[in-house]
């Protein structure tokens, strides 16, 4: 008995390796299954990082011969994924710098990738039919006005200001309350229940306001207009509670595994190449999202047109 | 008080159920006229009192800041988590390497042989018929990976669930401590407890597993325990005549005996980590829950779907063919059934033989992968049936109004009146309320324990969220339970209804929540209807199924007489079946509150707010503090409610 609890014992520390276990190099079991070069990319819940992945994608299979993983995370669980090696790349970041400090600067498990290419703006909006009847809505001085019509049975007897995932970045509640406006921020809880409502709600051209972002497929779909906020200005976003000013335009960025950017060859050579526009995005996202081609099928598409731009990304 | 009851006989049990119940809660009066002055008079009424929470925001941010400054220094992690890690990830590999390595023909022989064997020819066809199904629908792949995860897992719950099984069937003191714990583990709603698992694993498939063992280990260790316990003791004593040691009365006697409650518990251990594969995707488990979770983000209904079938087909097959094995080792010795002897082990030869030319012809034919060519489409016309849907009746039908308009009327009618309410008493009522109701169905145990969960949340500071999520549930069970009950008594008197009901009922069971969220939004818009809708779809077919087995189950006898007597089928339904069917009217009652509180909490995807939220929020943006407390919140909600509808004479029988 003895002998054979010797034995097993021996044999799991032989199979694990002896002695210490790195967390920091953990791949995923389906990676690199028969032989073939295998990488990770996150993919976030919103369609236009869906589109910059099934591009990359598409790419590294048919140009490169990689065979790619996805994986769906949230942008701070990413991060953390990121400067594990549980995956390999993120190809749309929209400005952490609690991470960035953490896992770049302090701990350098994760490089910077460069531009993206496309820029990001948060915004709240309005449907631009409504918009046309009522020009004034454009202002936040003039919102109290229409709170009535945004009302909805969720919002308590105030206006809705629809807000979406909870990943996102947000402070409109912070913002309700400093500009003291009579609405009620209520949270879809994730992208696709508050498309979902947007369509909806379009398609019945009732009014509404929403927390959105640029760029987005659904601009083309459910036309929409800016509600002008108090201008940015750097800096004026720090304090959670105290903030009154709207959100910034964000040059959307890249970040890469920092062993995968160094020993990734052409394939971290090539996702650091990686650089697309905002009418690009759109048009992948367009056909994912609304006419329901599956990511592959879209990323084909824009590949068979596109060939001088993504020329330039493999050499 | 025990022996008073066990003293009356058993006829006049209503009657004195209601002296005890008005008993009970003249008690609980005279202990409320005592306290609530003295609560009152020092931490004041209204909201839950700020002196009685305790703000854990500083030090779970702390624990979270360390493990993730020392996850790749520290020994605990290094020699003890890592390795843990390491496992799992080599053992997911190794068996998604073999089942990719078998091809999809070989695997579809193997399941098919196996399925033959342990359940029958009609099995085996089904099961056959049903992995190709998924190389249809284009979900080879992602089948395979989720399947190289169930293995995984489940042989690790399995493991776990027999270990603590043993320990509580061979020892009275451990099966006591055990029951607690693996009552708590059953009531956690998965979404909840993500987040820690997640903070020290990371992202992926090891984090994925741990929490699917955590989630699917306690059926197994109930069954266990129960099985060894109910060994026959006569069998038992003769195996002791003859000399055997602890370990051989154990190995030969004990476990064997134990066989049926062995499979049956096998069979709910996969059930269970099938539904948590889903969940688990949300912490990139990958696999099929990976593309239903995916397809949920573009809004992609039909191809949520077509990544919810297989998950579905899996389900039914392991169901099958687990719980005919269970069956069929049940009753007759083993080696009787199931045609053994030469001919059969000829068979049995035959079909292997034939299991691995398959494989090996899938092989040499160079087509492992399932051809892409192969796939059925049925993403665009799903799609375009729920849009149908959704443009016919959100609003604008005539009469009754659109769905649009009963999600409204129902937040506004029921879901604000309930949660106003329930906030606007003070906080020392809604114990008081709690206890009253819990006592008279439990013992003063359960009563205690619910009391002293829900004002857990109080001191964790999510007073106000968790009656919020609570009145959710509430609102979801009492719809789910008109319904439920409805439709479980036609089943009931009607065989041909039952029939047509049972494959509807498999699929609403097994497919992932995270299917019908979008085509809910779709239906009722943003916020607390959609999930209350979603929860009342998932938890329907306990509450039917239960329903219908209590009341089939009713003393033939006393249905004759009362049809002698000129008794209606109304009267009989009303006076002796639903009466005497009480016991399994409860369970039902329960069951549905514990899954009704899961699909709630998911329901925080859709708006639906509350704890819910927190737990997502939580998740999402890597905060310890908020889904962690939100995450115990949930916890204590569900103890609370799982008390609260427990009565006290099926503790005993829980498990079975």
């Amino acid at each position: 008995m003895r002998v054979r609890t010797t034995a097993a014992v021996a044999s799991l520390v032989l199979l694990t390796g002896c002695g210490a276990a790195d967390m920091t190099k953990q791949a995923s079991p389906f990676a690199n299954a028969q032989g073939a070069k295998t990488l990770t990319l996150s993919v976030q819940s919103w369609v236009g990082a869906q589109s910059n992945v099934a591009v990359a994608q598409y790419l590294l299979e048919h140009e490169l011969g990689y065979r790619v993983d996805t994986v769906q995370v949230d942008e701070v669980p990413a991060w953390d994924a990121l400067s594990q090696g549980r995956v390999d790349a993120i190809l749309e970041d929209w400005g952490h710098p609690d991470q960035e400090k953490r896992y770049v600067d302090d701990k350098k498990t994760i490089a910077r990738g460069g531009d993206l290419g496309v820029t990001g703006h948060i915004g709240w909006y309005v449907p631009t039919y409504f918009a046309e009847q009522h020009p004034d809505v454009t202002d936040w001085k003039n919102l109290d006005k229409y709170a009535s019509l945004f009302r909805t049975a969720e919002s308590g007897g105030k206006g809705q200001l629809m807000d979406g995932s909870p990943s996102y970045v947000t402070n409109d509640k912070a913002l309700v309350d400093n500009l003291d406006l009579d609405y009620q921020v209520v949270f879809a809880g994730s992208e696709a229940a508050q498309i979902t409502q947007m369509k909806q709600f379009a398609k019945e051209k009732k009014p509404f306001l929403t927390y959105w972002y640029a760029p987005q497929w659904l601009f083309k779909k459910v036309p929409m207009t800016e509600v002008k906020l108090p201008a940015y200005k750097e800096g004026c976003d720090v304090d959670a509670a105290k903030v009154a000013c709207g959100y910034p335009h964000t040059p959307l960025q890249k970040y890469l595994n920092a062993d995968f950017a160094k020993d990734g060859g052409r394939a971290a050579a090539f996702l650091k190449k990686f650089k697309w526009t905002t009418e690009d995005q759109n048009e992948v996202s367009l056909m994912i999202a609304d006419q329901k081609l599956t990511p592959e099928e879209a990323a084909k598409k824009w590949v068979d047109g596109h060939a001088s731009t993504w020329k330039t990304w493999l050499s | 008080m025990a022996t008073l009851t066990a003293a009356v006989p058993r006829i006049a049990l209503p009657g004195v159920l209601k002296r005890q119940a008005v008993r009970k809660l003249l008690l609980l009066a005279v202990c409320a006229a005592v306290l609530v002055p003295l609560a009152n008079a020092r931490w004041s009424s209204g909201s839950w009192p700020d002196a009685l929470t305790v703000d854990l925001t500083r030090p779970l941010t702390g624990v979270s800041d360390w493990i993730i400054d020392n996850r790749d220094s520290h020994p605990l992690f290094l020699y003890f988590f890592g390795h843990v890690s390491n496992a799992v990830v080599l053992s997911v590999r190794a068996v998604y390497l073999v089942l990719l390595g078998a091809g999809w023909a070989g695997v579809t022989a193997v399941g098919a042989l196996v399925a033959w064997r342990a359940a029958g020819v009609r099995t085996a066809l089904g099961t056959a018929a049903a992995f190709l199904a998924c190389g249809l629908l284009g979900m080879w792949t992602p089948t395979m990976q989720t399947l190289a995860l169930m293995v995984v897992a489940v042989l690790a719950s399995v493991a776990v669930g027999v270990l603590l099984g043993l320990a509580g069937g061979l020892s009275e003191r451990l099966d006591r401590a055990l029951r607690p714990v693996l009552d708590t583990m059953q009531v956690l709603p998965a979404f909840a407890y993500l987040l820690p698992v997640v903070l020290v694993f990371g992202i992926g498939v090891p984090a994925a597993v741990l929490a699917t063992v955590v989630y699917a280990a306690p059926p197994m260790a109930r069954l266990t325990a129960l099985g060894l316990r109910g060994a026959d003791p006569e069998v038992l004593e003769a195996v002791d005549s003859l000399g055997a040691t602890g370990r051989q009365r154990l190995l030969t006697a004990r476990i064997p005996l134990a066989r049926k409650e062995l499979l049956l518990g096998l069979n709910q251990t996969i059930m269970m980590a099938l539904s948590m594969a889903v969940i688990a995707s949300v912490i990139g488990g990958g696999g099929l829950g990976d593309r239903v979770y995916q397809a949920l983000a573009s809004v992609d209904v039909g191809a949520a779907l077509a990544a919810g079938i297989p998950i579905v087909l899996l389900a039914v097959v392991l169901d099958r063919v687990t719980a005919a094995a269970g069956e069929r080792s049940g009753g007759a010795p083993v080696g009787t059934s199931g045609g053994t002897g030469s001919s059969g082990r000829a068979g049995r030869t035959y079909a292997l033989v034939a299991a691995v030319a398959v494989a090996l012809a899938g092989r040499t034919a160079g087509r492992l992968d399932w051809p892409d060519s192969w796939t059925v489409a049925i993403a665009e016309p799903v799609n375009r049936t729920v849009g149908w849907m959704t443009d016919h009746l959100y609003s604008g039908v005539p009469v009754v109004g659109g769905t649009a308009d009963w999600a409204g009327h129902f937040t506004t009618w029921i879901l604000d009146p309930v949660r106003d309410g329930l906030q606007g008493l003070p906080w020392w009522a809604v114990l008081l309320l709690v206890a009253a109701v819990a006592w008279p169905i439990g013992t003063w145990r359960t009563a205690l324990t619910a009391v002293l969960a829900l004002a857990a949340t109080g001191v964790l500071g999510v007073w106000e969220p968790s009656l919020d999520t609570l009145s959710q549930v509430l609102a979801a069970v009492a719809v789910t339970l008109v319904l439920g009950i409805a439709t479980g008594v036609a089943a009931a008197r009607s065989a041909r209804c039952e029939r047509l009901l049972r494959p509807v009922l498999d699929v609403f069971q097994t497919m992932p929540q995270f299917v019908y969220l979008i085509p809910v939004v779709a239906l009722f818009g943003v916020g607390r209807a959609p999930a209350v809708a979603a929860a009342v779809v998932y938890a329907l077919p306990a509450v039917v199924r239960i329903t219908a087995q209590g009341l089939r189950q009713v003393d033939p006898a006393a249905l004759e007489s009362a049809r002698s007597l000129g008794a209606t089928g109304g009267q009989q339904l009303r006076q002796i079946q639903l009466p005497l069917a009480r016991p399994a009217l409860l369970l039902a009652v329960n069951q549905g509150v514990v899954l009704v509180l899961a699909v709630v909490i998911i329901g925080g995807l859709v708006g639906g707010g509350a704890l819910g939220y927190d737990a997502v929020f939580g998740l999402a943006q890597g905060d310890l503090a908020t889904g962690l407390v939100a995450g115990a919140a949930i916890v204590c909600l569900g103890l609370m409610l799982d008390r609260v509808t427990q009565p006290a004479d099926r503790r005993a029988k829980k498990g079975a």
